[in-house]
Order: structure tokens, then C-alpha cells, then sequence
């Protein structure tokens, strides 16, 4: 028998995931929106010729690799879902949604962990669409340890997602959720390695992206997909490991209810 | 009778500002308890450091004869709590609202039978968002009954609502004594707590400065009484004070013989006895 623990996690994780699904741009945005983003880059970073230095005006290592299409539509869903989950929080939060919640027998970590099992499911279900646009469009360039590749990116959402809690917490109202979570988010992707490589940046800047989980990201799904793998990209791994645990602890310290 | 909550010398302060600064109170059982006051005397807060949502600076405090700091887990099924301007996800429908807080408790009542008594039946498959302001808090009501609980919470139950939706809650309210259950509720509709409380607490300040039934509180600090009768002579004015009052002048007309063409008493408030205690008018 189910203890009135599960059921209530279980019921508020289904209700969580309708009432998301009710939400037109949350939907469409978090499904569709990275797979549209990846086909069409893909679709630009497939012209480049071996040898080429610049594409359609862009340095040719923006491009460098056909697969850094595939990343970057993977750490979009990964960065979306963490979008809506920081808009979400805050949301609850400035309604007093999670203030009533808090007041029933459910334990914050329920409430809080049933937000996370909803993005990560949708998280999911976008990869699986990423994969099977991407096998469909671009044959060859796929080829990739689907499992592999989904446990990264797995570990890089909770990573993300970790970090969005810390967000989260410390927005003030729910109209500068979306800004702020996008001003910290997107440039984060713009320095982890995947449009240019870290040794080029100043020094300074290179060591903030390594405490970025986006960088530790590209590099662990850089390295499944180009087959160096685990082995190799294990401080990757374990970086993303530790940031989870040092912002999930830092958002148990600074997390408001109300 | 027993004793439901039992507080003494509450105190609760955010940074400098004293939000609670000495408050002391019984609800005992079966009664609808409210704790009425000006917006800013330390309503909401009595009641969340009551609820275990807060914890206070220095007092005691037992709901149920239990501490609800360390006792929150037990407290909370039996416990039903409503909040002030709470909301729901805009999208939830009303079923799945009742049916998740159902999951929550261990031992709960019929949802639909539920709704059909706050009148929600009609509104099973709508979303939060498309609610009225009444049905939104009936639906809260729905949540707080839920697990059919002891002791009830309402936090500014009706503030916002037009006059209709006021009084069909009202008649809730009473149905949720009448019911067994014990009602801990805030308000700073004079109103309300006249018509609906059996006993009222004033606070002012962060402190309590009167308890009693609405009727004792009038009594105590408001007895004057006023008659006013016409005449085809013209309009006659008395003043009094005493329960007396009003039969005395009535037997005095009678004895006298006068066609009286209009009566009217002016019989204080509740009101008239939290202006006349707090010395000003209900801040907004």
C-alpha cells in the first residue's frame, strides 16, 4: 500500500505535470521550442566543408563540430526547464501556493522534488525528440550512445537545476524570474567551451566557467559524443556532482516559502 | 469546557518591528473564536506562531494539547488551515485540487459530497483561474475540511467579497461548529465577528486588549441606548443606559397613551466599542 507520503508525491507530481501541459508557451516552449533551434542549426553547421575557416560569416569553430548543434539544443532543454522551474518557484511563491502546500502533512522536499521529477520527465520526453530529429535529418551525425548521452545530459539538468533552486530562491518577485534567470543562464552557455574554446578565453574568465555547471556540461557531452568518453571526462562528472551538492545545499540555506 | 489553544505571553518580532508583542488567549472547544484588530496589529502572525507556520520568539503555546513547533507532523492532519489572499496554480481544476489534498491526510471525507456542500458541484472541472472570488474561497473552505479537522484556521475569510458571497460563507462558518469542529478565525470586519464570532478577542498594538462574546463587550463598554419615536406632535429623541432602557420607555408610552407613528432603537455595535477601545478607525 502506498503510505500517504508517496500518494501525496505522486498525486502532486501528475497534477503538476497537467497543469504544465495546460500552459500553452510553457508546453510549446519547453517541447518543441529546442528541437525547431536544433534544426535549424543543424541544418546550417551541415554545409561546412572539411577545411573551411569561416561559415556564412561565423568563425568555423563556432561550428567547429556538426554534433555541437545536437549540445547546444541539449542544454537549451536543460536551461528551459530550468527557466520554468525558477519561473514556477517564484510564481507559487508570490501566490502563497506553496505557503498552502507547506501547511498540509507534505514535506518541502516533496514539493520541491515533485517540480524536479516533472521538468526532468519533460526534459526527457524534448531529448527524445531532439534524437529522432536528428536521426531523421541528419543520418551519420547521430551516432551516438543514446543511454550514454541521456545520462550526461541527466546530470547536467540536475546540475542546472540545482543552480536554478539558487535562483529561485533569491528572485525577488515572479517578473524577474524569466529575466534573471535568462541573464545568468544563456551567457553561462555563451563561455562553457561550446561556441569557443575555454583556452581562449582571459584567464580570469575561464576560471568563473569552471565554476559554471553549463562548461562541465559541454565538456562531459562533448566527450560521450566524440567517444572519449566517461573515462576521460570523468572531472567533468564529478564537477557537476559536486556543484549540485554545493548549490543544492546553498538553496536549503537561502530558499524563502513566502 | 475544554481548552482547544492555549497562549501565553506570545511575543514575535521580524528584524526591529514588533509584529506580536504580548498576547495571551483561550479558545476553548466547539467555539468560533475571533481574533479582530486593525491590519498590522499581529493578526496573522498570532495565528501562524498558533498554526506552527512560525515560530515565536518567547511564550508557550498548545494546540490540541500538543507544541506545534515539535509536534507540527501530528498537528498537521488534524489541523485544517485557510490563508489570507492564498492562491491555487491557475490551472488546477477543482477536483484534482480536493483530490490531491485528499492524498495528503490519512483519513479524509467524500470530496464530491464535499463540494456539494459549498455549493462548488457545478464547478468540478474548472480552473482555479476562471474561480470567483467566493468560489475561490469555498474552495479553500473545501481544502480546510477535507480531513475533517478538530480545529479550524480562517484568515480574513471574506475580505473582498461582495455581500452575497460574505454571508453564504457565514452560514459555512456556522455549519462547521455546528458540525463539532472548533474555529480559529481572523478578521477586521466588525460585521462578521459580531454575527459570527461567540467570542472575540480585540488586539491592538501586538496585544490583547479585551476578550468576551460580542453581546458582553457591548454591554461592558457601550450601555447607552437611544429611542427614537414620532409622533404626530413631532420626533422624540431619549437616551439611556441598561439592559432596562428600552422596555422602560416602552411601558412609559403605553401608560401615557401615545400614538406612536415611528420607533427606532440605536443599539451600539461591536464597532462602536473597537473605535471607542482603539481610539481610531479600522486602518486600510
Amino acid at each position: 500500500m502506498a503510505t500517504p507520503f508517496l500518494r501525496g508525491f505522486w498525486k502532486l507530481t501528475w497534477v503538476e505535470t497537467k497543469v504544465f501541459v495546460r500552459e500553452p508557451m510553457g508546453f510549446v516552449g519547453t517541447l518543441i521550442m529546442p528541437v525547431v533551434l536544433f534544426v535549424a542549426v543543424g541544418t546550417l553547421v551541415s554545409d561546412i566543408q572539411p577545411g573551411a575557416d569561416r561559415v556564412r560569416g561565423l568563425p568555423a569553430d563556432a561550428a567547429a563540430t556538426p554534433f555541437n548543434a545536437a549540445i547546444l539544443a541539449a542544454l537549451v532543454i536543460a536551461i528551459n526547464g530550468v527557466q520554468s522551474l525558477v519561473a514556477i518557484i517564484s510564481i507559487y511563491r508570490e501566490g502563497g501556493i506553496l505557503k498552502r502546500l507547506r501547511a498540509t502533512p507534505l514535506s518541502p522536499v516533496t514539493i520541491l522534488g515533485a517540480h524536479v521529477v516533472v521538468k526532468l520527465c519533460f526534459t526527457v520526453a524534448s531529448l527524445a525528440l531532439l534524437v529522432l530529429a536528428g536521426r531523421r535529418l541528419f543520418p551519420g551525425v547521430m551516432e551516438v550512445n543514446t543511454w550514454s548521452f541521456g545520462v550526461a545530459l541527466l546530470l547536467s539538468t540536475l546540475s542546472i537545476l540545482s543552480l536554478g533552486f539558487v535562483i529561485a530562491s533569491v528572485v525577488p518577485t515572479a517578473r524577474f524570474a524569466q529575466p534573471i534567470s535568462a541573464m545568468l543562464l544563456y551567457p553561462m552557455l555563451s563561455v562553457s567551451g561550446l561556441f569557443f574554446s575555454l583556452d581562449r578565453m582571459p584567464q580570469a574568465l575561464k576560471v568563473a566557467a569552471l565554476m559554471m555547471p553549463t562548461t562541465h556540461a559541454v565538456g562531459l557531452l562533448q566527450g560521450v559524443w566524440d567517444g572519449s568518453g566517461w573515462g576521460t571526462h570523468w572531472p567533468n562528472a564529478l564537477m557537476l556532482v559536486v556543484l549540485f551538492v554545493v548549490y543544492s545545499a546553498l538553496s536549503t540555506r537561502v530558499f524563502r516559502w513566502e | 469546557m475544554r481548552t482547544v489553544i492555549s497562549v501565553t505571553n506570545l511575543g514575535k518580532r521580524y528584524g526591529k518591528t514588533v509584529a506580536v508583542d504580548d498576547v495571551s488567549l483561550d479558545v476553548r472547544e466547539g467555539e468560533i473564536f475571533g481574533l479582530i484588530g486593525p491590519n498590522g496589529a499581529g493578526k496573522t502572525t498570532t495565528m501562524e506562531c498558533v498554526q506552527g507556520h512560525r515560530r515565536a520568539d518567547r511564550g508557550a503555546i498548545s494546540v490540541l494539547g500538543l507544541d506545534p513547533q515539535r509536534d507540527s507532523t501530528v498537528l498537521r492532519q488534524r489541523i485544517g488551515v485557510q490563508h489570507q489572499e492564498a492562491h491555487l496554480q491557475k490551472r488546477i481544476k477543482v477536483w484534482e485540487a480536493v483530490d490531491l489534498w485528499s492524498a495528503l491526510y490519512s483519513r479524509v471525507v467524500d470530496g464530491d459530497a464535499l463540494l456539494e456542500r459549498l455549493g462548488l458541484e457545478a464547478k468540478r472541472n474548472a480552473w482555479f483561474m476562471t474561480l470567483s472570488g467566493g468560489q475561490k474561497q469555498r474552495l479553500f473552505i473545501a481544502l480546510a475540511l477535507i480531513h475533517e479537522p478538530e480545529l479550524v484556521f480562517l484568515d480574513e475569510l471574506t475580505t473582498g467579497l461582495d455581500p452575497q458571497a460574505r454571508r453564504a460563507i457565514w452560514e459555512l462558518v456556522k455549519g462547521i461548529r455546528d458540525r463539532g469542529a472548533t474555529v480559529f478565525m481572523t478578521t477586521h470586519l466588525m460585521e462578521e465577528a459580531e454575527r459570527l464570532c461567540d467570542r472575540v478577542a480585540i488586539i491592538e498594538h501586538g496585544r490583547i486588549i479585551e476578550v468576551g462574546s460580542p453581546a458582553e463587550l457591548v454591554r461592558r463598554h457601550c450601555p447607552q441606548r437611544t429611542v427614537v419615536y414620532s409622533t404626530d406632535a413631532g420626533t422624540e429623541t431619549l437616551h439611556g443606559e441598561g439592559d432596562d432602557f428600552i422596555t422602560d420607555v416602552i411601558a412609559r408610552i403605553a401608560r401615557d397613551g401615545i400614538k406612536v407613528r415611528g420607533f427606532r432603537t440605536e443599539i451600539p455595535t461591536l464597532e462602536d466599542v473597537f473605535l471607542k477601545l482603539t481610539g481610531y478607525g479600522i486602518r486600510d
